[in-house]
């Protein structure tokens, strides 16, 4: 009991003195996966619209990977990734690995299921024929989208929700292809990890409020824009 | 109005780029990828070395914490540039193979074997080695790393020169560092065998005593090895050696020999300049 309390007020300490170290890392799980989340919603929307739309032969084979794809492991992408990028692996040349844009690029593997997902089943769920009536009645295909995409918002916005969700609390694929490296690719996660390894309770409980918040943040004012009444 | 249709690979690449545009720039004096033990990082002692290195030679350490036998295979595949293990054993075949050359001692420390503070299998008692071992196998229960790392093939190592059956044991493996190992032990009252420095870090939060020290068969000794680069593509080999020769230097030497004495009464670390036995 002591070590939670003393976990915790050691926690709110460090918050409010504005460590250096904590904001450095929280700033950067915000980056990488933000980076990763934009990523995955750029690649993520057209292709969940385009299974959420469009009627074709390994279109049910197609959705079920996908489902398969939003219960895997982060340290199965993780391990894939590394695989890849590391020195002696098929794109060891581009020295990705241990960065950064590694790190992005599993959390985007992670979180493009889930945004694929969300985004089918979102739009899958307006009227069939809505496009063709935006287009009677004078809409441009641009437009047409738009307008889909604001009848779609409630899923659109749990897909970002869901995939940020998803990569900003994972730990495995940070730790084997970012390498969890003091000052570079460390992010709250693999903080976490560390300091519970070298027993230092309090920064890990510190790190570990300071995630919950920041999704916390995120997620609320995303929910917010979700929740308001079309007009 | 054509439909915008983004070419997506492109704007990822593009989105890819510009975040690689942020990180390094174009004369960089280059990167050194250090595979390591958990032991020489979880005790801190890295945090203290790696920064005066990069001041000084503007070379970036990239330090991969991992268990021995995986810093090896990452060396012996031409994935790390450098690495600072401790299991010569293990090291051997990697040098004869010559994917790591330029090996020299750094430092030493010693394992312990730890257990509850009440010793219920008397390990302290025992007259060696061998026999604290064979009372711990008949009496209490053992965590093992279980990962393939330096203090695991020691572990190994001990058991077999005891002549025990590890298999046959009442004998968990947690397959995580030092630290974990650490904890796990402590939370259920068992022995392990760790590294004195890490055991030291973390005696404040653990319920466990050091019981089985000093013999020879404990000495724990930490190699700094250079990744070949004739045998493998894209090794930093200068910056390897750079920062292999500053480990070994008088100064750095000396900061190892103090790194946290003061809290700890004693050094976690003896640098290799002060210790009796040879290089390999």
């Amino acid at each position: 009991m002591e070590a939670i309390r003393d976990g915790l007020v050691e926690a709110f300490r460090l918050i409010g003195a504005g460590d250096g170290e904590l904001f450095s890392i929280a700033g950067r799980s915000l980056l990488v996966s933000g980076s990763a989340t934009a990523l995955a919603m750029l690649a993520g929307v057209p292709l969940g619209y385009l299974l959420g739309r469009a009627r074709f032969p390994a279109r049910t084979l197609i959705l079920a990977a996908v489902g398969t794809g939003m219960g895997m492991p982060p340290v199965v992408a993780g391990l894939v990734i590394w695989l890849l990028l590391v020195r002696s692996g098929p794109f060891g040349g581009f020295e990705l690995i241990y960065t950064k844009q590694a790190m992005i690029i599993a959390q985007f593997l992670i979180a493009t299921p889930l945004v694929i997902a969300f985004t089918a089943a979102s739009i899958q769920a307006l009227p069939a024929r809505l496009p063709d009536l935006l287009a009677v009645l004078g809409a441009g295909r641009l437009r047409t989208l738009w307008l889909l995409a604001r009848e779609a918002r409630l899923g659109l916005l749990a897909a970002v929700m869901a995939g940020f969700g998803a990569v900003v609390s994972e730990v495995g694929a940070s730790m084997a292809v970012g390498g969890n490296l003091a000052g570079d690719t460390r992010v709250l996660t693999t903080a976490i990890v560390t300091e519970t390894s070298r027993a230092d309770t309090e920064r890990a409980i510190a790190y570990g409020l300071v995630l919950l918040a920041m999704a916390f943040a995120i997620v609320a004012v995303l929910t917010v824009v979700q929740q308001r009444s079309p007009r | 109005m054509p439909l915008a249709r983004p070419p997506l690979v492109l704007a990822l690449l593009g989105a890819l780029l510009l975040t690689a545009a942020c990180g390094g720039s174009e004369d960089d004096p280059g990167t050194v990828i250090l595979a390591t033990t958990t032991s020489t990082y979880d005790s801190g002692l890295l945090d203290e070395i790696v920064p005066r290195f990069e001041a000084r030679t503007g070379i970036t350490v990239k330090v991969i914490a991992v268990g021995t036998g995986a810093a090896l295979r990452m060396a012996g595949e031409g994935n790390a540039d450098a690495v600072l293990v401790h299991a010569p054993e293990a090291e051997a075949p990697y040098v004869a193979s010559g994917d790591l050359v330029s090996g020299r001692l750094v430092m030493t420390n010693d394992f312990v074997i730890v257990g509850p503070p009440d010793d219920p299998a008397a390990a302290a008692a025992a007259p060696d080695l061998p026999s604290a071992l064979v009372a711990i196998a008949a009496q209490g229960r053992f965590v093992s790393r279980g990962d393939d790392s330096g203090t695991h093939k020691r572990e190994l190592a001990l058991w077999a020169g005891a002549g025990i059956d590890p298999a046959a044991l009442p004998r968990e493996e947690t397959g995580q560092g030092m630290g974990a190992t650490l904890t796990i032990a402590s939370e259920r009252g068992a022995y392990t065998l760790t590294d004195r420095a890490t055991y030291l870090a973390l005696r404040d939060v653990l319920d466990l005593a050091v019981l089985v020290q000093g013999d020879a068969g404990l000495l724990n000794l930490y190699h700094v090895h250079v990744v070949n680069p004739d045998r493998h593509d894209g090794v930093a080999a200068e910056q390897a050696e750079a920062f292999a020769a500053f480990l070994l230097e008088p100064e750095t030497q000396a900061l190892i020999g103090r790194f946290r004495a003061e809290e700890f009464g004693r050094s976690l670390f003896t640098p290799a300049a002060q210790t009796p036995v040879g290089g390999g």
